[in-house]
């Protein structure tokens, strides 16, 4: 089973492709990580496939649909900086929002939501703050909370955006017991990681990127200090140079 | 007082007019004005409202009349074309969307400028009253006003009822609402629909000027009193319709009085009174935390010269002068007296004709703090690696604010020493 296909993605701001043709399968119930340095494209890559950025080129297949049929079994965790914390809700009213549905515009919260999400709650070890405003929370706390909301949602596949940026140890500990849970479920889960020491503890299978794919494939066969140092060594010069024409000639990446 | 009565009393029927009326728009202004508060569009509402003059001219123009529906229909296109300007200049240019909000809020206000001075030469006798839009007229709001104004008042609350849930995720985290596959397209085009209602009928009470008030003080007001968002909405809704009212009665008892300005006025003196006597958030609750501390800091140190004393000569219980207390420590007479005058109220220090002792309760809570002072200086040594000669000031401060958990803590971290980085005793109270 593939859980996520890219096919010749390609993803450019101001027309400078900042992702080069990316070509992937993923499989179901692994952890993976995604690993790149820097400016990678890591962020962009998970975006492209979450439909927040348009793409220059390419498409994205999730269990081999697209993602407009498949949007109820597919969760995001957005970057936690990406949110203003100062906004007047609680812990709760944050988790309830991963109840929300397209088809139930009108619905009103139900006890059975509540109840899913205090079962959320628990499994992030985040109970007891249910009814806290969310501003009072620490840097973990709130990465706790936003996977809470993710859990919430009931998916299949989980894509989180640097889960493990500025979280104290306490927080590392739940969220990694928490994607080994979820695996042995049999779901999916997709990790943007930028630090390559615990990378291989981590996950089970690596995307290696640098705005271009240096390599994916279980962590044995990417570990080798050879794509290590492609994807760590800097970008490919010619490939920044088209680049930049691109952006400077206003070119598409396709001739249409 | 008379005036104060008739007034209460609507036995004028264009008073009630005018206070329903004002009290509508405030509220209806509040409500949408907390979602542009939330989602940092402040400024929003205030290039929609500049933008709305051409429309209202050249919806008289076309119409020849100054029925309200058709200048809110005429308000309503120029408002939402500002916003969709905006978007699109932020979008396809380098332009900031500040730059754009004042590139638009001028051009359109010029244009709306430039119609209104044409109409008012065009000779047309109806044309009467239109540059109250500048300004507002809400004193001479009449029965159609209010009942086209609690109409939209209607509807706009609807709307914030129905999508409130939405409305609320697409303000916290926009990009997850669409990735859940919210329409987000159709629910920022509803928000941007209400805001321009509110704004188009907002700017017949207080005019194109100071609408942006009446949008965004009430929700910024409200922030500092809730952490929730229902309730922020009902505290704005609140302050926007009770200054709709104070508004309408000032000017009718003080009939020099404009309505629109003092509307504006009473919603500024409740913002700055949030921000000032709001519990917890606002800043006389901030001043008096920072008062405690001061107090706290003035009777531990005040505390800790009787220990430091006993310890040089040995006697913890001696009678102490107040000169001998003020040439242990740098502080000054004044503070000194203070401190010693709160201790007694706490009976940790007793007076005996002009000298001062400290009782058993308050050697204790002095060894209380120069033993947090010791720990943490050895905390500092130990674990921060700093030399015996750095930790001193470090720990004066931090003597004050350590908590009987993080004593226990750093106790146990330390294995319980007895002597500090000056080789002083640290003492322990069984």
């Amino acid at each position: 089973m593939i859980s996520i296909e890219t096919h010749n993605l390609t993803v450019s701001y101001n027309r400078r492709p900042v992702l080069w043709n990316i070509d992937f399968e993923l499989p179901t119930g692994k952890i993976i990580g995604i690993i790149g340095p820097n400016g990678s494209g890591k962020t962009t890559l998970l975006k492209a496939i979450m439909g927040l950025v348009p793409t220059s080129s390419g498409y994205v297949k999730i269990f081999n649909q697209d993602l407009e049929d498949v949007r109820s079994r597919v969760s995001y965790v957005p970057q936690r900086e990406s949110v203003d914390w100062d906004f007047p809700a609680s812990v709760m009213d944050i988790v309830l929002m991963g109840r929300y549905k397209k088809n139930n515009l009108f619905k009103r919260i139900t006890k059975a939501d509540r109840d899913i999400a205090a079962e959320a709650l628990e499994k992030v070890n985040m109970l007891e703050f249910s009814n806290r405003q969310i501003s009072q929370l620490s840097g973990g706390q709130q990465q706790r909370v936003f996977i809470a909301r993710s859990l919430a949602q009931g998916a299949d596949l989980y894509i989180m955006d640097e889960p493990f940026v500025g979280v104290d140890a306490a927080t590392e500990e739940a969220i990694l017991n928490l994607l080994h849970d979820m695996k042995n479920q049999g779901k999916t889960v997709v990790v943007v990681h930028h630090d390559l020491q615990t990378a291989k503890d981590f996950f089970d299978w690596i995307v290696l990127l640098n705005t271009r794919m240096v390599a994916a494939g279980p962590k044995e066969e990417i570990f080798n200090k050879k794509l290590l140092q492609e994807a760590y060594g800097g970008k490919l010069n010619v490939l920044s140079q088209v680049g930049d024409l691109m952006k400077e000639k206003a070119f598409n990446v396709r001739e249409k | 007082m008379n005036s104060t009565f008739q007034f209460l009393s609507f036995s004028d029927p264009n008073v009630l007019f005018v206070v329903l009326g004002t009290m509508l728009l405030g509220a209806s202004a509040a409500i949408v004005g907390c979602f542009s508060f939330l989602r940092k569009r402040a400024l929003v509402g205030d290039a929609i409202a500049h933008s709305i003059l051409p429309g209202v001219c050249l919806a008289f123009m076309v119409s020849g009349s100054k029925n309200p529906l058709y200048l809110i229909i005429g308000a309503f296109i120029t408002g939402w074309l500002s916003l969709l300007l905006i978007d699109g200049i932020t979008r396809t240019t380098k332009l900031k969307s500040d730059t754009a909000i004042g590139i638009i809020l001028s051009v359109f206000f010029g244009v709306g400028i430039l119609l209104l001075t044409s109409i008012q030469h065009s000779g047309n006798a109806s044309q009467a009253g239109l540059d109250k839009f500048l300004f507002g007229k809400a004193a001479s709001l009449t029965k159609d006003d209010v009942y086209v104004f609690g109409t939209i008042a209607a509807i706009l609350i609807l709307v914030v009822i129905l999508f409130y849930k939405e409305f609320k995720l697409i303000s916290f985290n926009p990009d997850y609402a669409k990735v859940i596959g919210l329409p987000v397209r159709f629910l920022e085009f509803m928000l941007a629909t209400i805001t321009v209602l509110a704004v188009a009928v907002g700017i017949q009470a207080v005019g194109v000027v100071l609408m942006a008030a009446l949008l965004i003080t009430p929700a910024s007001g409200a922030r500092f009193w809730t952490d929730k968002l229902g309730v922020m909405i009902l505290i704005a809704t609140f302050f926007g319709a009770i200054s709709g009212f104070l508004g309408s009665y000032i000017s009718y008892v003080a009939p020099a009085m404009p309505t629109g300005p003092w509307i504006v006025m009473c919603l500024s003196l409740l913002t700055v009174g949030s921000i000032w006597f709001a519990p917890k958030t606002g800043m006389l609750a901030r001043f008096r935390v920072q008062q405690d501390n001061q107090r706290k800091i003035l009777i531990e140190n005040v505390l800790k010269l009787f220990y430091h004393l006993g310890e040089k000569d040995g006697g913890f219980k001696k009678q102490r002068s107040i000169k001998v207390l003020l040439a242990t420590r740098d502080l000054r007479m004044k503070e000194l007296k203070r401190g010693l005058l709160l201790l007694k109220k706490e009976n940790w220090l007793r007076k005996k004709g002009d000298h001062w002792v400290i009782t058993e309760s308050g050697l204790n809570e002095a060894k209380r703090v120069i033993k947090l002072h010791r720990l943490w200086e050895m905390y500092l040594n130990q674990r921060l690696k700093l030399e015996p000669d750095h930790v001193h000031n470090d720990a004066e401060a931090i003597e004050h604010i350590i908590t009987p958990e993080l004593e226990r803590q750093l106790e146990k971290e330390l294995n319980y020493p007895t002597k500090d980085p000056h080789q002083s005793t640290i003492p322990y109270v069984e």
